[in-house]
């Protein structure tokens, strides 16, 4: 499998996660989307005439959506990620592109100065936010940890990475306890790996040995 | 603003990304800058026309008058180095406060996780810092440090050299071994345009050797280095940089740091700099 990926996007990074967390291994193709636009080249748009980074390779398939990618990378025996009540999951799967329309641009436009209407998509992102804690917090009295019982998704790994880079894009999340616990919870599940700006949870590794 | 902080040169764009006129910031000051076919030009807001060089994939510019040439880079120009166009990552903090992490050494195990460090090799031992007055440019020569993947050329854990060079208030240079070569320095730079006290956009750049990598790899660890620093950066309290002593206590590691806030003092460049009255 092939994944033409870029470190900074949070979409390419949820497919990273996804197949870290389900240990299939994954060959990455570093394509230059900034500053050279790379995703644009006659190349990659022959890929995905969307010219739009994640593009996941397996044999003839081609994939484009990263929602699309995290349900090919479950496996049968790994169905558990697919949740038990599909139509929750597709409601988060559907929450997470519009993270990614508000939060995500935000950080795009903050880091690499790409165009937006920033007050009106951080705007829609605390709103998201808020929509998100809610949630969660109900989850949690009613003892669930993560967005559709207690266990996680791929509902979660798709709405985890726009949310934990909010405060690249000016958007703080300090109001948000339950919403830090949930993404607590992901960084300690087996196989997390991280991105740029998110980082691992060093407290959780045993205290480091002295050196010989 | 006083004249000791117009004169010198800042980095305001990648030539390869200029095509149509366009407009930037500088030291709080709307700029416009454009090309005309190999000739860059850069324009301030009342239409006058600024210095402009184009050197080290980036242009430059000066609202004052410069004293002198801009810095130069000697090894970067030898032969059979890949040049390396990294684009600009815009970060909400002082633009010397992004120069001096880029200077610091101690945060690779914690920030840079298992790339440029790793727990428990976290000892900076001991290295020389000098203000070389010839040449009115901090360096800071025999650090190592050891690190687990230096660089995208390197094979598993080294023992890194490094030498760190100021050569302007906003330009720093970073002279590191390179796994391939050895004998030979890796060249990256942080170049960074002020566009307020607390705002900035930061280049890197670099000039390898390096024959393997594809160009979207090499760009993409430098972005990803970067990129771990600036939730950091952005995040520093207060957000200027003091340059006085007594609001931070430096220790051995921070040789560097002290030199060049020091220096920045000493030629009077305080934007972007906290300047606590004794």
């Amino acid at each position: 499998m092939i994944l033409y990926d870029y470190v900074l996007s949070a979409s390419c990074y949820k497919v990273r996660l996804m197949a870290a967390l389900l240990d299939i291994p994954i060959t990455l193709k570093a394509v230059n989307f900034h500053p050279e636009k790379q995703h644009k080249s006659p190349e990659m748009l022959r890929l995905n005439a969307a010219g739009t980074l994640p593009v996941l390779v397996d044999g003839d398939v081609i994939l484009v959506q990263s929602a699309d990618m995290l349900r090919h990378l479950v496996t049968p025996k790994n169905a558990g990620w697919l949740g038990d009540n599909p139509a929750q999951t597709e409601k988060w799967l559907d929450f997470a592109s519009r993270l990614n329309a508000s939060l995500g641009m935000a950080r795009l436009h903050d880091v690499l100065m790409f165009d937006a209407d920033i007050d009106q998509v951080r705007c829609d992102g605390v709103a998201q936010l808020r929509q998100l804690e809610e949630w969660l917090t109900e989850q949690r009295f009613d003892g669930m940890t993560f967005l559709t019982g207690a266990a996680p998704t791929i509902a979660d790994i798709a709405c985890f990475p726009n949310a934990a880079l909010a405060e690249d894009g000016g958007v703080s999340l300090d109001p948000y306890p339950s919403i830090r616990l949930w993404m607590r919870a992901i960084r300690s599940l087996p196989g997390f790996i991280e991105m740029p700006g998110i980082h691992r949870l060093h407290e959780l590794s045993p205290a480091p040995a002295r050196p010989e | 603003m006083t004249a000791g902080i117009a004169d010198h040169w800042y980095p305001v764009a990648m030539c390869s990304g200029i095509s149509s006129p366009r407009d930037t910031r500088l030291l709080g000051q709307e700029i416009t800058i454009g090309r005309e076919g190999e000739q860059f030009w850069v324009r301030d807001v009342h239409g006058k026309t600024l210095p402009a060089i184009a050197r080290y994939g980036h242009l430059w510019t000066s609202p004052g008058q410069p004293n002198r040439d801009l810095f130069s880079i000697p090894e970067a120009e030898a032969p059979g180095r890949r040049l390396v166009d990294c684009g600009a990552v815009r970060v909400k903090c002082s633009p010397l406060r992004a120069v001096e992490n880029f200077l610091d050494i101690a945060h690779f195990p914690f920030v840079h996780t298992d790339i440029l460090g790793a727990e428990p090799y976290t000892e900076v031992s001991r290295y020389e810092v000098q203000i070389r007055e010839e040449v009115d440019e901090v360096w800071a020569t025999k650090v190592k440090f050891f690190q687990p993947q230096a660089a995208r050329s390197a094979a598993g854990g080294i023992t890194t050299e490094y030498m760190y060079r100021v050569a302007a208030p906003t330009s720093a240079v970073l002279y590191k071994t390179c796994p391939p070569r050895p004998g030979e320095w890796d060249i990256i730079t942080l170049f960074v345009q002020p566009l307020t006290e607390e705002l900035c956009d930061v280049w890197p750049w670099m000039a390898l050797y390096d024959d393997t990598s594809p160009l979207a790899e090499l760009v993409s660890f430098q972005q990803m280095i970067f990129m771990q620093d600036r939730s950091i950066l952005e995040s520093q309290i207060p957000r200027k940089l003091p340059l006085d002593p007594g609001m931070e206590a430096p220790t051995q590691a921070d040789l560097t740091s002290v030199a060049y806030r020091r220096w920045l003092k000493r030629i009077g460049f305080t934007y972007g700099a906290q300047v606590v009255a004794a």
